[in-house]
């Protein structure tokens, strides 16, 4: 079996350098990498440019990297709920890029699968379109989108083991399968890193080989961004 | 007139069984109150759910649990969960069969304009890009007339546009429409609402054909 495990976050986020892109799965505050955005303010890191559906809220997510003015540009298909974004990005600060949600949950596969390129509806006729490769199949009109390149992807897993393997929980799997292995580094911290040969090979939803590094992460607060409920 | 509820009612009528159905923010998120109870029918939330139920119980909401709308959920018997490239093969494949979405403008050609006002902060188009130019059958719930009063449907969005010649019905608080080669086809008004006020609602070329019936719901 080939080892993945590392003993913590900062073994973990060990090479992250300024300047760098990283992926970050998430969809709202579900199933965000907490433990690696923690360390990436703890490191200070610049710069950056982060490939993530949505930018967090003002202090918890990627509002924490907001905050410290460390993020350069921002890929997502949804940014609201942040006003510190808004801020940044009104004053020409941060730059933004939208992408539709399936065409970047797609950039992410597509790095994951070697494609460097495929055709997608999502944007034809739309500004998403503008200066892409546009194209007539079967009488239907698509658009060129390109993978992503990014030097790490941080993604958070419900349970793992040493050799990298990902089972994840509910819709906190979100981004976060398709963001392992599209980075030239992925990062896998769980809730529970379990022993080898523990994970059942059928359950497993991301193969060890699509993860470089895993640590058992801490103190997850998860929290929920909108609380609605029903009485009994 | 219908309320927002109304519409939700009318449109929950269009829901057939068997149905795979995706349901945007908004009066969309209403239609699942009003679905028969005599047919079977799925929602999907493209953060990566199919068999969505209802809001937990006080005191069992589960933050690993949410809707596109990032809303606390439940899951109902059956239901499954999958990652984001995979809730996009369901609706860029099209497989999921219907999906019903808000819009600040439709025109008579069918564009859609619902993610972005010039001069306003831009929160993004999320996955409505992906809906619009995939599903084969949308339909547009939305006011007949925004706060200002002014038409929704128009000859040409003034917006910017989510997606092309997409939309084929439109439920609003006046009426039911089918975009159509030449127009907005007209083919039913809301509970006490005529031809005539419909027209003067409606930018766009509305057709009338006929005597044009009272929905029933």
């Amino acid at each position: 079996m080939i080892r993945k495990t590392v003993a913590n976050v900062t073994d973990a986020l060990a090479g992250v350098k300024d300047g760098m892109t990283f992926m970050l799965g998430g969809f709202g505050l579900c199933g965000i990498p907490e433990n690696a955005i923690s360390e990436l303010v703890r490191l200070g890191v610049n710069d950056i440019t982060c490939i993530s559906n949505n930018a967090g809220v003002d202090d918890f997510g990627l509002g924490l990297l907001l905050q410290q003015h460390q993020i350069k540009k921002m890929i997502s298909s949804y940014v609201g709920e942040n006003d510190e974004f808004e801020r940044q990005m009104l004053s020409g600060e941060l730059e933004v890029e939208l992408t539709p949600q399936g065409t970047l949950a797609e950039k992410c596969r597509a790095a994951q699968g070697g494609f460097p390129a495929f055709f997608t509806p999502a944007g034809y006729g739309t500004e998403v379109a503008e200066g892409k490769e546009v194209r007539e199949f079967n009488g239907k009109m698509y658009i060129l989108e390109e993978a992503f390149k990014a030097d790490f992807a941080f993604v958070k897993a419900w349970k793992g083991d040493a050799a990298g393997n990902l089972i994840f929980k509910g819709t906190a799997r979100n981004f976060n399968p398709c963001m392992c292995g599209a980075a030239t580094i992925t990062v896998a911290e769980v809730e529970e890193l379990v022993p080898e040969g523990e994970l059942d090979p059928n359950q497993i939803h991301i193969p060890g080989i699509f993860v470089q590094r895993i640590f058992q992460g801490k103190d997850y607060e998860k929290r929920i961004e909108q609380r609605t409920v029903r009485q009994k | 007139m219908l309320d927002k509820n109304g519409i939700a009612k009318r449109i929950a009528q269009e829901v057939e069984d068997g149905y795979y159905v995706n349901l945007g923010i908004g009066i969309p998120t209403l239609v699942a109150n009003y679905v028969r109870d005599d047919i079977s029918v799925e929602f999907q939330s493209e953060n990566g759910i199919l068999g969505m139920g209802p809001f937990p119980i006080d005191g069992e909401e589960d933050a690993d649990l949410i809707n596109a709308g990032k809303q606390t959920i439940t899951a109902l018997p059956g239901a499954s969960y999958f990652d984001s490239a995979t809730s996009f093969a369901m609706i860029r494949g099209k497989h999921v069969d219907l999906t019903i979405l808000g819009a600040m403008e439709v025109a008579e050609n069918g564009d859609i304009a619902n993610w972005k006002i010039p001069g306003k902060m831009v929160k993004g188009m999320g996955g409505a890009m992906d809906l619009v130019a995939s599903a084969e059958n949308i339909i547009v719930a939305m006011m007949h007339t925004n706060r200002e009063g002014e038409s929704k449907l128009l000859k040409k969005c003034s917006l910017p546009l989510t997606g092309v010649g997409c939309v084929k019905k439109i439920v609003t608080n006046l009426a039911v429409l089918e975009v159509t080669k030449d127009g907005f086809l007209l083919l039913e008004r809301a509970p006490g609402v005529s031809v005539e006020e419909i027209k003067a609602a409606t930018e766009g070329n509305l057709i009338v054909k006929g005597e044009v019936l009272e929905m029933s719901i």
